[in-house]
């Protein structure tokens, strides 16, 4: 496939600091190769930004590879842009067409307050990990994987689930700002592995009551979540959170 | 107790709530739509079963079901206004760009708006139907409670906002019926299909059948 260039008009949201004021900003981005990811569009932006000696436009990133869930923006409307199962950085200028008009948003939620132009603060979900999202083992040299037979139905669901790269997409795309999907992937995949029964009901316990506590919305099952998910974890999930819930606070004498 | 109690106060057990009174308003639908049925069979049978509601021995039953009624409607609408309005709050920046990933349905977005034009519904429904057969000064001219609902179906008026109330009484409920099964957690390959289509069914039949009295009062009704 040989490359073209496209001429794009970015608007970015620039925010100084957490309690400034933001607002939109155009940008142009000239003679940008549609081999370009979306992220090497910004840096090549940034430079010439830097070049004039202006503020570059800060967003997270790190592994540049789909693992590390930093680098959630909303692009066009769409956390991790238009495409299904893909973040931010797994997007590729090749989507675009030459003058196109992109809208760059940070994820917007309570829970989730801008730092600084699209990067976002989601410790809120290290938050909930901490409430309940371990499991707890001697430390030591690492257990035999097998002595502990899992049936296979359980350990793919299990590995589906973690896939989760805690990205906060989930919240973003959630018209409720909801946490659900996220909280659902964790409670589901050490719910469905005998390592995780210890702590099951008093997990899914705490953490349900630590994303309520930190302003995440409720779920009201619309299903935007998933859609937008780059790990497309599922709703099912959702559906097994909730009833890890109810089993714990009605047939458990485990009290949060 | 307060265990119980502290259960519906966290966003898990408020879905619950929600969806297990929504279960119970359909419920209650589906035994309201089958008596206003014998409207269909003429003013004898129409005003014969409300009589047997009201003036047997079977109104006692009526009462406390009537209580329980209230306290269903009551806790969904309190509850709905509750998660909705946290739901608001949990995102105070709106974003600029409103584009919706394509696969979430209108009616799950915005249960609230059909919410709210099924309460202004129910508070002019009560208003015309059970204070009117209770207290109304038309029965003295001898009206007879089939009389009062064909009189008021043939207001073009009332016929219109009835029929467009039970559009979004529809569009509750195909959001609802599914979205209260995977609130309780049931959401399973083998079932969920059917579970989404028999949704929809019942929310048509709901909505259509409730539709079809003032329809066919107004249009298609001759006298007796
Ligand atoms: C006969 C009337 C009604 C029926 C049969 C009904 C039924 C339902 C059902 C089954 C659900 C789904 C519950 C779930 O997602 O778990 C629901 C959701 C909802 N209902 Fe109703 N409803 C009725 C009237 C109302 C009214 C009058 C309100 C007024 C506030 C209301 C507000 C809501 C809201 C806001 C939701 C969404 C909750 C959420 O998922 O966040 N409903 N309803
Ligand atoms: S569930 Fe999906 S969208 Fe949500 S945090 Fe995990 S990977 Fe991101
Ligand atoms: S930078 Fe790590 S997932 Fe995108």
């Amino acid at each position: 496939m040989s490359s073209k260039k496209l001429n794009l008009t970015l608007k970015v949201w620039r925010q100084a600091g957490p309690n400034e004021k933001g607002e939109f900003k155009t940008y142009y981005a000239n003679n940008i190769s549609t081999e370009a990811s979306f992220l090497e569009m910004l840096d090549i932006v940034n430079e010439e930004l830097e070049a004039r000696g202006e503020d570059p436009i800060a967003y997270e990133h790190d592994c540049r590879e789909g693992i590390c869930g930093t680098c959630g923006m909303v692009i066009n409307g769409r956390p991790h842009g238009p495409l299904q199962g893909i973040t931010t950085c797994q997007l590729h200028m090749r989507h675009f067409k030459d003058g196109d008009v992109i809208y760059i948003e940070p994820f917007r939620a309570k829970a989730f307050p801008v730092i600084k132009d699209l990067v976002v603060d989601r410790s809120a979900f290290d938050k909930i990990i901490q409430a309940g999202g371990f499991i707890s083992v001697n430390t030591g040299s690492a257990p035999e994987a097998n002595s502990i037979p899992v049936k296979k139905e359980n350990a793919e669901l299990a590995m589906d689930a973690a896939a989760c790269i805690g990205c906060g997409a989930c919240v973003a795309a959630c018209p409720n700002a909801s946490a659900m999907l996220f909280v659902s992937a964790k409670v589901s995949h050490l719910a469905l592995l005998p390592q995780g029964l210890p702590e099951r009901e008093i997990r899914v316990q705490k953490m349900v009551a630590k994303m309520d506590e930190l302003g995440f919305g409720n779920c009201s099952n619309v299903g935007a979540c998933e859609a937008e998910c780059p790990k497309e974890i599922k709703i099912t999930n959702i559906a097994r959170l909730n009833r890890e819930f109810y089993r714990a606070r009605f047939l458990s004498n485990v009290e949060e | 107790m307060g265990w119980f109690l502290k259960t519906f106060n966290y966003s898990v057990g408020k879905k619950l709530l929600m969806a297990l009174t929504g279960f119970f308003l359909i419920l209650f639908l589906c035994i309201h739509l089958f008596g206003n049925s014998f409207l269909y069979l003429g003013r004898d049978a129409f005003n014969n079963y409300v009589h047997f509601l009201n003036e047997t021995d079977l109104v006692y039953i009526i009462r406390v079901i009537e209580i329980i009624l209230v306290l269903g409607f009551a806790f969904h609408i309190w509850d709905g206004i509750r998660l909705w309005w946290q739901n608001r709050k949990a995102r105070p920046v709106k974003y600029f760009v409103k584009t919706v990933d394509p696969k979430s349905t209108w009616t799950s977005r915005n249960m609230i708006y059909s919410a709210l034009i099924i309460f202004v519904f129910l508070i002019i429904h009560l208003r015309n139907f059970w204070y009117e057969f209770k207290y109304g000064s038309i029965k003295e001219t001898g009206a007879t409670d089939y009389d009062i609902v064909v009189k008021t179906f043939q207001d073009p008026v009332y016929m219109i906002f009835y029929v467009v109330a039970m559009v979004f009484l529809f569009l509750h409920l195909h959001h609802g019926f599914q979205s209260a099964f995977q609130t309780l957690g049931i959401n399973h390959k083998k079932y969920t299909p059917f579970i989404v289509w028999f949704g929809r069914v019942i929310a048509f039949v709901l909505s259509a059948g409730f539709a079809s009295f003032p329809i066919y009062f107004f249009f298609f009704y001759g006298g007796n």
